[in-house]
């Protein structure tokens, strides 16, 4: 099949399983909780309080009717208003998205890059030095959790050796970008603030690393296997037989080969990079959307909870898509 | 009369056995693999320390005591007190029992619901096949620590309901692998010779279908334990899964959020243990994994 | 003691090993070889007696866990064993070719089949890449396949007889001396068998080169091969024309393989050969086919009969025609 007609289908069952996902967002917040707007208010709040608040937020209308709103509200962007910021969740949602974004990509490149050479080197030296030190990183770093790892790396850099910052994107006193896409990386190379982009640089590198430190070790783990998977393959040994060099057998048949699982890795740390993403904002006190959320739910802020997890849920199924793209490209049998 | 009971007693024999012979192989192949005897080693430790903890530590959990508070690891207290004079051993130690009641009760919960959404979507195919498939993906479109915390915090933070919300994000790589085994076993032509015998479809589905799809979901239940560890550690580290004063591990490493400068062990140490159980359950996966792997097996 | 009996490759005394969790395994105990120019050699021998193997030794392409002990691969002048690795190279996919048994999971699945076959082109020779594609779909009509539409296509969108003809038109393509056909047509049905082997046969006869061809099957070796060597057990066990084979077989193996073969005709029962293939990881003393033979004598548990010119081009290697075998007569 063609890779465009492909593409259709994923797009149309990504808006159906995202609806699915609205309707999941909305039991959690409107169904699960026995009585929302009291826990909300802490249990001691008086009835007209309460009657109030459930008027404003719309918890007093029939279950359907809030669905549809919910609904209605959600594809144009519309999430109501957060009780915890005052302002409207959309607007707290493009603050903090980027932050979140900027952290991720950064730590996806880190751990892409490291983790790929780290697999194949691996596997084409199988049982040498090399390939017993990049399995023990490899098996402890997925086992280490991320806030862990994010405290030992701040023990370390910050307070032991006060090389890098502890929190935030930038110093107190430095001025963000001038706001292009919201990235202060990207932003300040784009708009030639070299001053900027340095000190974003310092505060991004511990949290990214942090962040990416579990990707790394996944990636070099699935890339190693299915690397050691291909190099037995018979049309491996057809290679070999048409007297072809060692480094084009590697590189440019065994490699792409053996890609098709690590994009599936890596498609899936992305999903385990978001969630490490709560955890190192955390830990790192980085304004992202991770932190937003888990803030949210600490006060239980219906509107920006069902508002922030329905975004990052989109934006999840929308990287998954892409990765799945990848794939048809990378491998022509999933075409059909 | 002796011939019914013989003939339920056979019956019962005869669906269980499947079983049996798998794990005899298994056994046997597990016996030669280093990584899932060290893996072994570690969990063996952990269980030990869970089951006789009040046995192995004079100090009590939550006794506070606070003329002891934030000392540094000595041979009185080998890791240290905490803010309010705890042992920290002491406290891991019986941490690990909560860790373990996690670990178990999420894996035999979501095992269940991941098994049995995965064989009847497979086995049935069709319809039922795509809705049960379409749910698996909606519950797969979040990253699971967010769908976790959001279920957590809407029950009310607290063990119970921890394990529940993990539970219920737990479920889907089971339902997944066990639905592509049904639809390998289905294929098979003895499943069709079964079936013009008079089989029930649930008896072909439990005696048949589901004992050919336990290895690689077996594979993936010891393999997922880790993440169940490190899931509840997050969930109690951010404060929406059990509440202190309880020994969680993920509860203890927040606690000493604030102390890391000057008294790192606080948090510091039940993050090891963390890593450590993290890692037996991963080494013991791998090495499943391994003897799994059809080519050195068959 | 290296052999000089062919012009094109010798083979000599070549032993091999596998390194496994049971045991070492040794496959080849002394393989004795040679081929002319021109000449179509076809290895039988049951499942695991050495015949793969020993075609992958003589490309060098036995990797771990498996180890050349000893032994010579003389191709042409030159002993391929003992040369660099960046030379052995230069003789692979261009003077000695081979094409594979499965040639649906030999053919690499993310690359279309004009690269795969340009690509052994650019290694022999340096020209445009243009005209190495060129030159590919020049081969691939050669190989009776409508290059127009299998270019582009990839492994997987081929049939099993048009994933061959790739292979063959792969193989073929730098214009090799020797090709090494291993098992070509096992994997084929029985009337693809037919056609690709009428196509190799067609093609050969065009480009002159030798072929070895490894299979199980007395019946392709019949049609396609001119001189044939069985092997048993990782040894040589008799080497002969193929009329000559067929009409006077010597070794007591090859009189029960053939007596095994159905053929139109035959109106006498089938028999098997008694026992099974022995373990290799600790295999019969002396002649390896002693426990199976139905002629075995004392010497046969001792020793192992040396591979010796009995009749004028016909080799075996067995003590019911040895010196050592006579006295003990």
């Amino acid at each position: 099949m063609n890779i465009w007609t492909y593409i259709l289908k994923r797009l149309l069952l990504m808006i159906l399983v995202l609806f699915g996902v609205a309707c999941i967002v909305f039991f959690i917040a409107h169904v699960i909780p026995a009585d929302p707007i009291s826990a909300m208010l802490g249990g001691n709040a008086p009835d007209e309080v309460i009657k109030r608040v459930e008027a404003q937020l719309g918890y007093d209308k029939p279950l359907i009717v809030q669905f549809y709103n919910f609904i209605t509200g959600a594809v144009v962007g519309d999430f109501g208003l957060s009780l915890r910021t005052n302002n409207p969740v959309m607007q707290d949602i493009n603050n903090y998205f980027p932050a979140t974004l900027e952290l991720t990509i950064f730590a996806i490149l880190i751990s892409t890059i490291l983790g790929i050479s780290l697999g194949v080197l691996s596997a084409v030296h199988r049982n040498k030095i090399i390939d017993h030190f990049s399995r023990v990183f490899s098996i402890v770093g997925v086992s280490m959790p991320v806030f862990w790892t994010g405290l030992l790396l701040l023990l370390l850099f910050y307070y032991r050796l006060g090389w890098l910052p502890a929190a935030g994107r930038l110093d107190f006193f430095t001025m963000p970008p001038d706001h292009i896409t919201g990235m202060y990386l990207l932003d300040s190379l784009l708009t030639g603030n070299w001053e900027v982009f340095k000190d974003a640089l310092r505060h991004i590198l511990l949290p990214a690393f942090c962040l990416g430190f579990l990707a790394t070790a996944s990636i070099a783990r699935t890339t190693r296997a299915s690397m050691l998977d291909v190099l037995k393959q018979e049309y491996i040994t057809t290679a070999k037989a048409k007297g072809l060099k060692k480094n084009i057998v590697i590189n440019r048949h065994a490699l792409r080969n053996s890609l098709i699982p690590t994009v599936t890795i890596i498609g899936l740390t992305f999903g385990s990079l978001l969630e490490g993403a709560v955890l190192t904002e955390t830990v790192f006190s980085w304004p992202g959307l991770g932190r937003y959320i888990t803030q949210g739910l600490l006060f239980l802020d219906y509107n920006s909870v069902m508002g922030g997890t329905l975004y990052i849920a989109f934006v999840y199924s929308l990287a998954n898509l892409a990765v799945d793209i990848l794939y048809a490209v990378l491998d022509p049998r999933m075409r059909t | 009369m002796s011939k019914t009971t013989t003939k339920t007693k056979t019956g019962w024999f005869q669906l269980m056995k499947p079983y049996f012979e798998d794990m005899k192989h298994t056994m046997y192949l597990w016996r030669r693999n280093k990584l899932a005897i060290v893996g072994s080693i570690i969990i063996a430790a952990f269980l030990f320390i869970a089951i006789f903890a009040p046995l192995l530590t004079p100090y009590q959990p939550d006794v506070q005591n606070l003329s002891n508070k934030l000392l540094p690891p000595s041979s009185e207290h080998p890791f240290g007190t905490d803010q309010f004079g705890r042992d920290i051993m002491c406290r891991i130690l019986y941490g690990s029992r909560i860790a373990i009641q996690i670990v178990l009760i999420v894996t035999i919960i979501s095992g269940f619901i991941g098994i049995s959404v995965g064989v009847t979507a497979g086995y049935f195919g069709g319809i039922v096949d795509e809705i049960l498939m379409r749910i698996t993906d909606m519950f797969l479109a979040f990253p699971r620590l967010v769908l976790a915390m959001a279920f957590a915090a809407m029950l009310g933070p607290n063990l119970t309901n921890m394990i529940i919300a993990i539970s219920l994000v737990n479920w889907t790589p089971y339902a997944r692998i066990s639905r592509a085994e049904s639809l390998r076993v289905k294929g098979q032509p003895y499943i069709e010779s079964i079936r013009s015998m008079g089989a029930s479809n649930f008896r072909i589905m439990f005696s048949h279908v589901l004992p050919m799809t336990i290895s690689p979901v077996l594979v993936q239940l010891t393999l997922r334990m880790g993440t169940i560890i490190i899931t509840a550690a997050g969930l109690g580290f951010l404060g929406l899964g059990a509440q202190p004063p309880s020994p969680e591990w993920g509860v203890m490493v927040s606690d000493g959020r604030s102390y890391l400068i000057d008294q790192w062990w606080v948090s510091t140490f039940p993050g090891l243990a963390i890593a450590i159980v993290v890692l037996g359950f991963n080494l013991l996966g791998d090495g499943i994994r391994d003897m799994m792997d059809p080519r050195l097996r068959r | 003691m290296m052999n000089k009996r062919g012009n094109l490759l010798n083979v000599s005394d070549l032993h091999v090993v596998f390194y496994t969790y049971r045991g070492v395994i040794k496959a080849l105990n002394g393989v004795e070889l040679w081929m002319n120019k021109g000449e179509r050699l076809g290895i039988v021998g049951e499942t695991g007696c050495g015949k793969s193997v020993t075609s992958r030794a003589v490309m060098d392409l036995i990797e771990e866990p498996g180890k050349i002990l000893s032994g010579s691969v003389v191709f042409e002048d030159r002993d391929i064993l003992k040369l660099k690795e960046a030379e052995v190279r230069k003789i692979r996919g261009n003077e000695i070719s081979m094409i594979f048994q499965e040639p649906k999971s030999s053919l690499n699945p993310v690359m279309n089949v004009g690269f795969q076959i340009a690509e052994v082109l650019g290694k022999v020779n340096n020209k445009s890449i243009k005209s190495q594609y060129k030159a590919a779909a020049e081969m691939l009509e050669f190989v009776g396949l409508d290059s127009e539409r299998v270019m582009s296509m990839y492994p997987h969108e081929l049939s099993g007889g048009m994933a061959q003809r790739v292979m063959i038109a792969m193989g073929l393509a730098p214009k090799p001396k020797l090709l090494i056909a291993d098992e070509p047509t096992s994997a084929l049905d029985v009337t693809i068998q037919a056609q690709i082997l009428e196509l190799l046969d067609d093609l050969v006869e065009k480009l002159g080169n030798a072929v070895m061809m490894i299979t199980h099957d007395m019946g392709v070796v019949a049609e396609f091969c001119n001189k044939i060597l069985v092997m048993y057990a990782g040894n040589s066990a008799e080497y002969a024309s193929t009329e000559k084979l067929f009409k006077k077989p010597l070794h007591p193996y090859t009189t029960g393989l053939l007596k095994a073969v159905p053929q139109i005709g035959r109106t006498d029962e089938l028999k098997a050969i008694t026992g099974t293939v022995p373990d290799l990881v600790d295999p019969p003393s002396g002649c390896r086919f002693h426990k199976r033979c139905p002629q075995t004598m004392e010497i046969c548990k001792k020793e192992r009969p040396p591979f010796i010119e009995v009749e004028e081009d016909h080799y075996v290697a067995c003590h019911l025609y040895s010196q050592k075998g006579g006295e003990n007569k």
